[in-house]
């Protein structure tokens, strides 16, 4: 067996070791100070003190309460409408114009969407306008609280904008290996109507193949930072956020507190996860009823409608967003109540664009390196899964802690963890920490596709006397190379999304498009604020994009290459 | 990351050096020798892409003089900065630390000092120290109260100052009294940041300042038997205010920016900045309606000097001591006083420029809505920081869940 050989049978421990550890170390250091150990502040026994300062923070269970609610809702939205326009409008034009929009809508980042939604629907935003004075009879934005709301409604609005693509595009890898034509085929055989029958008969299949990417968006939307930030409740804020402004109040007393926030943080995307376990437990149920009942229409309508609804309304507000977004980026002087700015100025792209090539060199960088590492890895994991022929169950729950337990658990004690290592913050720390995130991502998109590919090809080969490399080369791989670029194109998304992963492993040395976005959001200019938020969408974009054409580039003379996914 | 990373190299190769010689600032000419190669990690409030282009600009001269390159760390709040320094000395760093200079003052400085986590006394042996008199004006040694001994360099005077919309307030409340008669009277046209917004925070002590049966006690650390006592008259008069302000006080801008959006959208006629130049800036961005204009209370305005401090663990030292001389230099602090680059007021007291050098500050227009030095009146000292921090808890405690 040779060397490489060994590397292949490892790389799925090493993987795993390489995403577990650092979340391990990360929340074991933030346990440490929540429970009062910080030797330098002076901590130097454990006690329960930084949970009663905790416990009498004003307006913590309000945090609490929002933070479930976020991490409940926010899924059950954009699942819901995921799945009621699969069921309804499978096969439809509306469907296949939609994959290819959903790549782009994926791309934007959180903040640069949160950012985008917030001129649209704010009282003095891009809709507001256009009704003023001609609605309102006003000629002064509206004192309507909508963004910002106490109940999280419009930071919810933008997770679910952000979500449904996510979930949508998840969804669309998973169908094929559901089998919907020939199932539906037979339900409507016995008579259900077509909505009804995808719901009875591919979404049990289907659903499995999609609960973790639904238990990421429970962890993200419980524990928001960017999005909450820009659009989110401020009185209180959400449990995220506060823990957040504690870790960086000048009161370094704050520490403690902190840190039991942090594991506070942890519970609560826990418990809304188990939450959304009793949903499901709710739903199974409630399915068999429905199926027991034999009604061959019954919510047909519903199903049909609703979905394609929810879209439709998602797609406008995606696409008002962008405008809203363009518009600030070249406007001058825009007086309330005119809808559109009363001159235009290409200043603030021009003042930003000396100062966006060295950001956009390391992002460049940074994205492109987590995701060569990243997809290598996945499918160094996948074949070796592939020749050992298991599945290595226990270890892929553990794959995915990165993305199911919230960045301010672990961060802040991974940080206290390279420095006691005594590695300098650099790109290469950035890297590291961004690989966390982009690697479970990319195995998320990847693997679905890999394991389900046709074994005939390979056994064909294998009986051409193919030895294992070969099959590999120049069978699976370009076989499936469209959803590798497709993986490739999330990773490097997700990478250049990153805000916290970048600012503190980097010690903010390593600025980025998305640092940038943020330090100059604090001067609160529209402008400036949309001019980078578009900028943090555009490298992204690029990305689907190039994942879409090079397929079509290279198989441009292998007709049946090019209807792979 | 090319840049970044050739920086870091040359931070590997200095670093070893730095360990050895603790730079003495007595001795500028070994200060100088040590700088020339060294890059000095300026972490700095990112907000505003004025103060972004000046250092920039900052960064190309003390290349071309010294030859120290000058790397903008850009952060959103000065903050994070303390809490990375702080996790450095948390893990045993001592002299490998990630920031070489920064910008500084209050509360910060407070938690930087009171935990030992600064390099110096430095700043009373920089070469232009005495450009700035601080014999005459004693807030260069005062920083909230907290005596500076040298911990930190004088670079930029901030002072509060209101600005308003003659369109919407044709007369401007000259004080907190006046302010609440008027907010009564026309409901929904002013806020201000949520506090611990630093902006924010400011409205509360001015506010308490004008307001508080004696202003003695401010100046000390909190006394919390007091406190209810003395912060008494801010809550009645915030409980009467609160109902008047846009969004009826439910909710409220999270920073000065966001509020400088809200005058120009026309939802508020009222706001208020801690850089006298902010309205003229604005103006000239395109942000606010060319009205716009500025005044300060009658009684008189918080004014404080914001700082530059060197951590103790800075590995570029000497590059950050002469970093921060140059930006107390004439050179560097006219440029920062032009609207068109920063509107920044100098803390260099002209009498102690050379006429060449004051000539330099004459020549500049401070733009049509910035006021003269004069009508800016001599500045209210800032509170002690702990009143800052107690001020804070008790409002979120007070109006903390709307």
């Amino acid at each position: 067996m040779g060397c490489v050989e060994v590397l292949l049978r490892a790389a799925p421990w090493l993987v795993t070791v390489l995403l577990l550890a650092p979340v391990a170390l990360g929340v074991g250091l933030t346990l440490l100070p929540a429970f009062g150990y910080l030797p330098v502040l002076g901590g130097d026994s454990v006690s329960l003190d930084p949970w009663r300062q905790l416990l009498a923070m004003p307006g913590l269970g309000r945090s609490v309460s929002l933070s479930l609610l976020a991490g409940v809702l926010t899924p059950l939205l954009a699942l819901a409408i995921v799945l009621m326009f699969l069921a309804g409008s499978s096969g439809t034009a509306l469907e296949r114009w939609l994959r290819r929009l959903v790549a782009p809508l994926l791309a934007v980042p959180h903040a640069a969407a949160a950012f985008g939604l917030a001129f649209l629907i704010a009282p003095a935003g891009l809709l507001s306008r256009l009704v003023s004075p001609g609605l309102t009879g006003s000629e002064r934005p509206p004192d309507l609280l909508i963004v910002n709301d106490p109940w999280g409604l419009s930071m919810m609005l933008a997770l679910v904008l952000k979500e449904v693509p996510f979930l949508l595009l998840m969804a669309l890898a998973a169908l094929p290996q559901c089998e919907p034509g020939p199932r539906v085929l037979l339900a409507r055989s016995l008579g259900y109507r077509p909505a009804v029958a995808w719901v009875l008969t591919v979404l049990p299949a289907l659903y499995p193949l999609l609960r973790l990417p639904v238990y990421a968006v429970i962890a993200y939307a419980s524990a928001t930072v960017d999005v909450a930030m820009i659009l989110g409740p401020t009185l209180p804020a959400t449990l995220s956020v506060s823990v957040l402004q504690w870790f960086s109040d000048p009161d370094l007393n704050l520490r403690f507190q902190a840190a039991a926030g942090a594991v506070l943080q942890l519970g609560v995307t826990a418990l809304a996860m188990l939450l959304w376990r009793l949903l499901e437990a709710l739903a199974a149920v409630a399915g068999r009823h429905w199926l027991a009942a034999g009604q061959r229409s019954r919510g047909e309508a519903v199903l049909r409608h609703a979905g394609r609804l929810g879209v439709v309304f998602l797609l406008a507000l995606a696409l008002g967003s962008l405008l809203a977004l363009l518009l600030n980026s070249v406007a001058g002087f825009w007086r309330f109540p005119d809808a559109l700015p009363g001159n235009w100025t290409l200043q603030t792209w021009s003042r930003a664009l000396p100062e966006v090539l060295a950001p956009l060199g390391n992002t460049l960088l940074l994205a492109g390196a987590a995701t060569l590492i990243a997809v290598s890895l996945c499918l160094a994991v996948l074949e070796a899964e592939g020749r050992q022929g298991r599945r290595l169950a226990p270890a892929l729950w553990l794959l995915y802690l990165p993305l199911l337990v919230p960045q301010i658990a672990f961060l802040f004690g991974l940080i206290v963890a390279t420095e006691f290592l005594r590695w300098t913050p650099d790109a290469r720390l950035v890297l590291f920490v961004h690989l966390l995130f982009v690697l479970p991502y990319v195995f998320l998109s990847l693997s679905e596709a890999w394991r389900h590919l046709d074994p005939r090809w390979t056994q064909l080969a294998t009986t051409l006397g193919a030895s294992p490399w070969r099959r590999f080369w120049r069978i699976r791989l370009p076989l499936l190379l469209g959803p590798c670029l497709s993986a490739a194109a999330v990773g490097l998304a997700v990478s250049v999304g990153q805000y916290l992963a970048t600012q503190l492993p980097g010690a903010g040395r390593v600025p980025t498009l998305t640092t940038e976005a943020v330090a100059l959001a604090a001067g609160g200019n529209r402008g400036i604020i949309a001019v980078w938020a578009l900028l943090q969408a555009a490298v992204p974009m690029l990305g689907f994009a190039m994942a879409l054409l090079v397929p079509r580039l290279l198989w441009r003379h292998r007709l049946g290459m090019r209807s792979t996914p | 990351m090319l840049r970044a990373l050739t920086g870091l190299l040359l931070l590997a190769l200095l670093g070893t050096a730095g360990r050895a010689a603790t730079p003495d600032p007595a001795d500028w000419d070994a200060v100088l020798a040590e700088a020339r190669g060294q890059t000095v990690y300026f972490h700095a409030w990112a907000g505003d892409p004025q103060i972004n282009a000046f250092i920039v600009w900052a960064g190309e001269q003390l290349q071309a003089q010294h030859g120290v390159t000058l790397q903008h760390v850009k952060i959103g709040d000065t903050a994070e900065s303390v809490a990375r320094i702080l996790a450095e000395r948390m893990a045993g760093n001592a002299d490998r630390g990630s920031v070489d200079l920064l910008w500084v003052n209050g509360e910060n400085f407070a938690a930087l000092k009171a935990n030992d986590l600064l390099y110096g006394p430095f700043a009373e042996s920089l070469p232009n120290f005495p450009l700035v008199q601080a014999e005459r004006f004693p807030e260069m040694r005062e920083d909230f109260t907290i005596p500076v001994e040298g911990y930190e360099s004088p670079w930029t005077r901030s002072r509060l100052v209101f600005y308003f919309d003659p369109d919407l307030l044709p007369e401007p409340p000259l004080s907190m009294t006046e302010l609440l008669s008027w907010s009564q009277a026309n409901p929904g046209l002013f806020t201000y940041p949520r506090p611990p917004d630093f902006l924010g925070s400011t409205f509360l002590k001015q506010a308490l300042l004008e307001l508080a049966a004696e202003r003695a006690v401010l100046y000390e650390s909190v006394d919390p038997a007091q406190f209810d006592a003395v912060t008494a008259p801010l809550w009645a008069y915030l409980d009467a205010l609160h109902p008047t302000l846009l969004r009826g006080g439910r909710s409220f801008p999270g920073n000065g920016g966001e509020l400088r959006r809200m005058l120009g959208d026309g939802e508020i006629a009222l706001a208020f900045s801690f850089s006298p130049a902010e309205a003229s800036a604005g103006i000239l961005a395109g942000e606010l309606p060319p009205t716009v204009r500025s005044f300060v209370p009658r009684g008189g305005s918080i004014g404080n000097v914001s700082f530059l401090a060197i951590p103790f663990n800075a590995p570029a030292r000497a590059g950050a001591l002469v970093a921060a001389n140059y930006l107390l230099s004439p050179e560097a602090q006219a440029r920062a006083y032009s609207p068109e680059v920063m509107g920044s007021t100098t803390v260099l007291s002209m009498d102690a420029l050379s006429p060449a050098d004051r000539a330099r500050f004459e020549a500049i227009d401070p733009g049509p809505a910035t006021l003269p030095p004069q009508a800016l009146g001599d500045p209210l000292r800032e509170p002690h920081p702990s009143w800052m921090e107690a001020l804070e808890q008790a409002w979120l405690a007070r109006y903390g869940v709307r």
